[in-house]
């Protein structure tokens, strides 16, 4: 009756990687990991059936696909450049609308380009993702940015490491940060344990606490191949 | 004319050494033995260093333009601004003498240089004393443009629950840039690049000075004795061999031994109260470094917290372990003849108030301890800057009693400026020459942990 826990295994990565501005919804991350009390009825569900983690993902997926790309301003939709990749010039009408959200995923933005994103004064949501120059000096100047900063995602930077997420102390507001796939962080899953202690009110996405640990001689991996009996 | 030929064919050999880059080498210059064979040539003629008799390549050559005593971080950075501003470029030929082999051997990489730095900030906290010196001091460094915040004590235990702030008026907590750097990585970063400029390195110990003096009278009549130094005798490591080096200029960036190699100068040999009789008052103290865990200490964002006692202390690493200690008072100050490490100093001194101010240090233990030297300057705990007003061609580059390594950049630079042009060009540092020791005028450094 029970689904096997082995196969939210196969459903929680996929899911954590299509991802962006997670909404109010969800407070999983990875579910064997989740400690939080107070889970939603519909969250133990999706935990035993199979089935309705599948529809929750799906919903979700739907959700999270509306909130896609580019800059948001307060009560508009996204917008974005048109096939030439030019911006329309209502766009400029807008001038006095505050920038709630910015997407700057992958762009080649470096220390000095984040001067016009510290001048938002009610930036919510700060997405930068795969920026290969956003370093540890960058992080130290976020911190303007604390008393309207909800959420960050600095997943997959190359040049971050923990001496720049300790930084991120001075985002007091913060409720969401992604910090996975940090390839210059040293040790992944204690940064992650010690970001949350530093961040009590903010959800952190990261690496898993057992990932980096070397086993014992007595701990040898078991074989996987098959699911394991319920 | 040959020679004009060979020189001029050869003039780009020894600044393309180093990293082994070799853009626009020649198709002839396969494996880089052109390269080699030019440098053997170089070497031979009159000048160089080849002596045909035997291996002397442990030696420092016979003459340098500009020889600097000491390759710590402040001699490296002189040397870095000397080759980077010189006109034109390989005019000067700089040499680099450190005595001490197992702090400094150079490890020839190339990855790009990571110091390690983390901008965790500083959080001086200062008593009702020193919270009036503390503000004016914020405001000079925001003037400067630095973004530093004042903190109330209550505001302090928002930020930082972990603190106990009885006693503290007021605290200043620097939000950006701020923080401490692994300077072993600077010292290894600054000697690659330093190398890769054409510096040269010495093994050896500084043990004399050749001068020779000219008696002359200064604009009001007096007479002083003015001095020029000729040679630099750079005795090898465990033998009695010494090279005398011919020199035009000499850097003393000897750190907690400048005064000595200061002494071999004959500075401050001369009546006291006389300019002549004015000693470098840098002295070696001994400082202890700590190194402890503790489970339940303060997470991820701990600055380095400066306590209004001196004592201080910041994160080191992931693990809950935590370095720091504090500068005896002047009735304490250890015998500076050994680097041995007093861990009763720890006990009495340094954990007290580590364990007042952060109750959780309550229970710590210990890991590693170590000792330094600061090169301390008795007078007013500042740098001297400049060249010595008798002995014409000595310019200083120590005395920071602990902050060189944060003014080695800066200062480096001024000191290039002023070898290089005859005074100082970015920052004017002319409250710190030399000439203070003798009128008295004091440029007082207060912050020193």
């Amino acid at each position: 009756m029970a689904a096997p826990k082995a196969s939210l295994h196969l459903v929680a990565p996929v899911w954590n990687g299509g991802t962006r501005g997670i909404g109010g919804l969800s407070r999983v991350v990875a579910p064997e990991g989740n400690q939080k009390k107070g889970r939603s009825l519909l969250q133990f569900l999706a935990d035993c059936f199979y089935d309705v983690e599948a529809l929750r993902d799906h919903l979700l997926r739907k959700q999270v696909s509306k909130v896609h790309q580019k800059n948001r301003f307060q009560g508009r939709e996204w917008i974005r450049p048109n096939q030439r990749g030019h911006f329309s010039l209502d766009f400029l009408k807008l001038q006095a609308v505050p920038v709630e959200a910015v997407d700057a995923s992958g762009c080649a933005i470096n220390y000095q380009g984040l001067d016009s994103l510290l001048a938002l004064k009610e930036l919510q949501s700060l997405w930068l993702q795969r920026c290969p120059h956003v370093d540890d000096w960058c992080l130290s100047r976020l911190h303007p940015l604390a008393s309207s900063l909800q959420e960050l995602s600095l997943a997959g930077c190359p040049r971050v490491s923990e001496r720049g997420l300790a930084c991120l102390h001075h985002l007091w507001n913060l409720r969401r940060l992604d910090i996975s796939d940090l390839p210059a962080v040293s040790s992944p899953g204690l940064t992650r344990i010690l970001v949350e202690e530093m961040l009590p009110s903010c959800e952190v996405l990261g690496a898993d606490w057992a990932q980096g640990l070397k086993l014992g001689p007595e701990e040898q991996p078991r074989d996987t191949a098959g699911p394991t009996p319920a | 004319m040959l020679r004009r030929t060979l020189l001029l064919g050869l003039c780009r050999g020894p600044l393309g050494r180093g990293l082994g880059t070799h853009r626009g080498g020649s198709i002839l210059d396969r494996d880089g033995k052109m390269s080699e064979i030019k440098k053997k040539i170089q070497s031979i003629l009159p000048g160089g260093d080849w002596n045909p008799l035997y291996d002397t390549s442990y030696l420092p050559p016979e003459s340098s333009d500009v020889v600097i005593v000491g390759g710590g971080v402040l001699g490296l950075s002189v040397a870095y601004w000397l080759k980077k501003l010189e006109k034109p470029r390989g005019a000067i030929r700089v040499l680099v003498v450190e005595r001490d082999h197992t702090e400094y051997l150079a490890v020839a990489d190339d990855p790009p240089l990571d110091i390690q730095f983390n901008p965790s900030g500083y959080l001086l906290l200062a008593s009702e004393k020193g919270a009036a010196i503390m503000e004016n001091n914020v405001k000079v460094q925001r003037q400067e443009g630095a973004k530093v915040c004042l903190m109330s004590p209550e505001q302090l235990r928002n930020k930082f629950p972990w603190i106990n702030t009885e006693g503290v008026a007021l605290a200043s907590y620097g939000m950006e840039h701020e923080g401490w750097f692994d300077p072993w990585c600077l010292l290894q970063g600054l000697r690659r690049k330093v190398q890769s400029m054409g510096v040269l390195f010495c093994r050896g110990e500084v043990t004399r000075f050749v001068s020779s003096s000219n008696l002359m009278k200064t604009a009001s009549g007096e007479e002083v004795n003015v001095k020029r130094i000729h040679e630099v005798h750079v005795k090898i490591d465990q033998s009695l061999e010494y090279q005398p080096v011919e020199c035009a200029i000499v850097i003393n960036a000897a750190g907690a031994w400048s005064g000595q190699v200061a002494e071999l100068a004959g500075i401050g040999k001369g009546p006291p109260g006389t300019l002549q009789g004015t000693k470098l008052p840098v002295e070696l103290r001994k400082r202890y470094v700590y190194l402890w865990h503790c489970p339940q200490g303060p997470g991820l964002e701990t600055p380095f917290v400066i306590d209004p006692s001196g004592t201080y202390f910041r994160r080191e690493g992931l693990g809950h372990n935590y370095l720091g200690g504090c500068s005896p008072t002047e009735e304490e100050e250890p015998d500076p003849g050994n680097l041995e490490v007093d861990h009763d100093f720890f006990q009495d001194r340094v954990w007290p108030p580590l364990a007042q101010r952060v109750p959780a240090f309550e229970t710590l233990k210990v890991r590693s301890a170590w000792a330094g030297y600061y090169d301390y300057n008795t007078f007013d705990q500042n740098g001297v800057v400049g060249p010595h007003p008798l002995v014409i061609n000595m310019y200083f580059a120590t005395g920071f009693s602990g902050h060189g390594l944060q003014q080695a950049p800066a200062v480096g630079r001024a000191v290039a400026e002023m070898v290089l042009e005859g005074h100082f060009q970015t920052i004017n540092l002319s409250s710190f020459l030399f000439s203070r020791f003798y009128s008295g005028e004091k440029v007082q450094e207060h912050n020193i942990i």
